[in-house]
């Protein structure tokens, strides 16, 4: 009888219909409820509670992996971040040990010059010779230089003083002079000017001097950022410079007076309404961000709280807020820091309700990682089931059809295949793929392949055997005797007899496929990293600290690998039992 | 019988043949980068004479890996046959000699499991078949797919969380404690049991439910079968009909299954053993595997092989024994 009839005798009677029944006979074919064999497993199937469970647990499986992206706020590799303050480096301050150069207005005082200049002061010669030009220095005060160039006014040679052309030797001139070279003096004053007498060979020059630049250890900081270039200016550094080494109060420059107040080494500059207006240092504060501006007064704090060797201080910015800030010294630097706000990449966070499972160790989401790793974890086993079954139904089919000697040859092959220990070569490829660095994507599809390539042979010896049964019934030799072509036989009539016992095989070694996919991910050598696999989920939790802290970390993949295996176990037994009553477990 | 034996001996050596010559293949087909990276190593050495290249020829040739495969292989099976399995590249040592070392955990492992998992699997298989469909039966079954439904790496997590971590009874890996080498032998005994502890636990739990289910569906066969219809309609007490009819001709599938655990005896559980850090010859193997350890992984391989056919000659002896019906086929 065909399906169709049998469903519609089992409908329920419709109570038009019922007087009908009434009258049926006991012996009605109608009464007897006739089942197609496929109904009748459906039935068993049902009764089965384990194996209904089984099935629910699996379409909660599957929606949960295929259908839980598409609802998930979160996509597979997105990033969470999270905003906190740490105690971080703002600025650096370092005592400074290069020398400082301004140039006069009009003047040239290069990095050429300037290197002479190194190299005479660190050989202790006065003078020094730059391109055409001679320079001296003169030592102002402690790491405080002036430099002059020198412009030969006349050359004494054997005793006889040649003025350079242009210039003419003023009358009481030359005593002076001889005075000064006899008692080996390096300069003298005539009339107001100071001549410089340096020696070249047997000659000696005699020059007069004009300031070219300043060199000192000192760093200005105007207040006000538009006086930053008066402040640097030769002028300015020399009159408030020399008053500090001269120890002198106040001094005057462009009609103004200034005060120096000094204190510790560390000198404030007030201009006349008794303003700070710079600050003269030799310790070097910088802001380690190139964006960020310093303001001088921050500066000043910062400096004294490196003199006093204080660890920390407090500044009150221009819109009043007061931020401490920490000093801590490495060899000769100063890191100035303070709690500053940073993104974060929010890893480990536990289970909220913005992220139901927390976040795992890049900062995604859990739950979202569990989705698109069931997706994976599922389809790999699939694939692999799949690759199984063609190779499998394939190889068993040919073996069971043909018999004999083909049969006898294959079968030592399934042996020989079947004794090769599947672990260890799946290791070694896990390993290989490592070395050869392959793409997480292809590692996906190769992890497939192999999965399905080593786990044929039970389904070729259970298609052989079924096939070598099949063969021996009278529907097969009616096929032989209608002379139906063997491809037909092949797949009209023996491939469909084989169907229900390979979907049962197939159920129930897809667990164990899903068991291997994850075994590897967790040894890590399965599935990689941005792809998410629930095995390579369980991976970090081989760190001893990860596991025993973050427990939403391993615990979920785990219990959804669990479910998942234990679903398509209970359904691959639910159905073997369905489809063999008598086989029962 | 002897026919029998025979055909399947020679079966099984050229099973074995064919299954080292497919091993050795597919393993002389990955990239070599172990020995290159010794050569590398090698060639870097300021005291080494030679290039890159040159240290790569002589330990190919050292190694046998200058050959193509055909001929390499039937070198090695040369000295395999006679019992010379090469130096581990990883360890240093020759293959047999870390062999020996390991193989005695591994094999004390399987053993104490093997014994813990019948005292268990049997009297609980044969309780569910007596029962069959009750609550009892849904339990046991239950409990056995989810013991063969659990990943092994997932269990031992779970127990060392649970033991080691939260409870603090046991360390978390190792088969030595801190102190084992101040201890008397007999604490160091002792010591190594207490380390064993979680990993038979582990290994247990896995196996133990594909052999409760074994055991019940035989005893559901036996149970079915004419001669206990017999017994009980001769009015046979229950126990007596269990314990001397059904469960004598139980045993019968479970001998021959104890022949099974001869491979798993001497390879080692490799991912428990890996876990806990054991270091037996699952471990070890596995250090030496994804390393890319030619000689190790081979040895190990062929091992593996030749194991799992004696334990089928074996499980075929042992049929023929308890069974006489099939000494008469």
């Amino acid at each position: 009888m065909s399906e169709l009839e049998a469903t519609n005798l089992t409908n329920e009677p419709t109570p038009n219909q019922a007087p009908q029944n009434q009258e049926m006979a006991l012996d009605d074919a109608r009464r007897v409820k006739t089942l197609s064999p496929g109904m009748l497993v459906f039935k068993r199937f049902i009764r089965n509670r384990l194996a209904v469970i089984g099935l629910v647990i699996l379409i909660a499986m599957f929606l949960f992996s295929f259908l839980g992206p598409f609802i998930s706020p979160y996509t597979e590799t997105q990033v969470f971040y999270r905003s906190d303050t740490i105690s971080k480096d703002y600025a650096g301050a370092i005592f400074n040990t290069e020398l400082r150069y301004s140039v006069k207005e009009g003047e040239k005082f290069g990095g050429a010059e300037q290197a002479r200049f190194l190299l005479a002061l660190g050989k202790n010669q006065p003078h020094f010779k730059s391109g055409e030009n001679t320079y001296a220095y003169i030592e102002e005060g402690e790491n405080f230089y002036r430099i002059v160039q020198l412009d030969l006014f006349a050359e004494s040679l054997i005793g006889r003083l040649n003025p350079l052309p242009g210039n003419t030797i003023p009358a009481g001139f030359e005593e002076v002079f001889k005075k000064a070279n006899d008692a080996g003096k390096t300069s003298f004053v005539f009339e107001g000017t100071t001549y410089i007498l340096t020696k070249e060979m047997k000659a000696t020059q005699i020059s007069t001097q004009r300031d070219v630049a300043i060199a000192s250890y000192s760093i200005f900081d105007a207040y006000n950022p538009q006086d930053a270039a008066l402040t640097n200016s030769f002028d300015f550094r020399l009159l408030s410079e020399s008053a500090g080494v001269k120890n002198v109060k106040t001094f005057t420059f462009g009609g103004r007076i200034y005060k120096i107040n000094e204190h510790e080494g560390q000198i404030t500059i007030l201009d006349d309404k008794g303003e700070p207006f710079a600050e003269v240092s030799n310790i070097i504060v910088n802001p380690l961000d190139q964006n960020e501006f310093l303001p001088v007064d921050f500066k000043a704090l910062a400096r004294d709280a490196i003199i006093n060797r204080d660890t920390s201080f407090e500044y009150v910015d221009a819109n009043g807020v007061t931020t401490e800030y920490d000093v801590n010294r490495v060899n000769t630097n100063y890191y100035i820091k303070r709690e500053t706000p940073t993104i974060l990449i929010n890893i480990f966070e536990f289970p909220s309700a913005k992220h139901l499972l927390g976040t795992d160790n890049n900062g995604m989401d859990m739950l979202t990682r569990l989705m698109y790793g069931g997706r994976v974890s599922l389809m790999v086993g699939f694939i692999a089931v799949f690759l199984e079954l063609i190779i499998g139904v394939v190889i068993g089919g040919v073996s069971g059809y043909f018999g004999g000697g083909v049969d006898t040859a294959l079968m030592r092959f399934v042996d020989l295949f079947n004794s090769i220990p599947t672990m260890p070569l799946i290791l070694i490829f896990g390993s290989v793929m490592d070395t050869l660095e392959v793409t997480p994507i292809n590692r996906m599809f190769i992890l497939m392949a192999i999965l399905g390539f080593l786990g044929w042979t039970y389904i070729a010896r259970v298609v052989r055997g079924q096939i070598l049964s099949l063969r021996e019934q009278d529907f097969m030799v009616a096929t032989e005797a209608t002379g139906i072509r063997t491809s037909r036989k092949i797949f009209r009539h023996l491939i469909p007899n084989v169907m229900p016992i390979l979907i049962v095989t197939a159920t129930a070694s897809l667990g164990g496929l899903i068991i291997t996919e994850a075994t590897l991910g967790f040894l890590g050598l399965g599935i990689k990293y941005p792809l998410a696999s629930w095995g390579s989920i369980i991976n970090i939790s081989s760190d001893a600290f990860i596991m025993g802290t973050y427990w939403f970390m391993w615990i979920p993949a785990g219990m959804l690998i669990l479910l998942t295996v234990l679903g398509f176990n209970f359904v691959g037994d639910g159905l073997r039992d369905a489809y063999d009553p008598k086989m029962k477990r | 019988m002897r026919n029998f034996i025979i055909r399947r001996v020679i079966l099984g050596l050229f099973i074995t043949f064919f299954g080292a010559m497919l091993s050795y293949t597919v393993i002389r087909s990955l990239p070599t980068t172990y020995v290159e990276s010794i050569a590398r190593q090698r060639a870097s050495n300021p005291l080494s004479m030679k290039s890159y290249q040159e240290w790569l020829a002589d330990l190919n040739k050292v190694y046998g890996l200058d050959k193509g495969i055909i001929p390499g292989f039937f070198g090695w099976l040369g000295n395999a046959v006679r019992g010379d399995f090469g130096e581990s590249w990883h360890y240093g040592v020759p293959v047999t000699e870390k062999f020996a070392d390991v193989i005695w955990v591994s094999v004390i492992l399987n053993i104490i499991t093997t014994l813990v998992q019948f005292f268990i699997a049997i009297p609980l298989g044969i309780l569910a078949a007596r029962k069959q469909y009750s609550r009892t039966d849904y339990a046991i079954t239950i409990f056995a797919l989810m013991g063969i439904s659990l990943p092994t790496f997932f269990l031992a997590t779970i127990l060392k969380y649970v033991f080691a971590i939260k409870l603090q009874w046991f360390d978390l890996y190792g088969l030595t404690g801190r102190f084992h080498t101040t201890m008397t032998s007999f604490q160091q005994v002792l010591d190594i049991a207490y380390h064993l502890v979680l990993p038979i636990v582990t290994l247990m739990m896995l196996s133990v439910g594909s052999l409760m289910r074994y055991t019940r569906t035989n005893m559901l066969e036996v149970l079915n079968s004419d001669y206990i219809r017999t017994a009980r309609a001769k009015g046979l007490p229950e126990n007596v009909v269990i314990n001397k009819h059904a469960f004598r001709n139980t045993l019968i599938p479970l001998v021959t299954s104890l022949s099974g655990i001869l491979p798993g005896m001497f390879t080692g559980a490799m991912i428990t053993e890996t876990l806990f850090q054991i270091p037996g010859i699952g471990y070890i193997s596995y250090q030496a595997i994804i390393r890319g350890d030619i000689p190790f992984a081979m040895f190990y391989m062929v091992f593996l092989i030749l194991l799992t056919q004696v334990s089928i000659l074996l499980s075929d002896i042992l049929y023929a024994i308890v069974d006489p019906r099939i000494r008469v086929n």
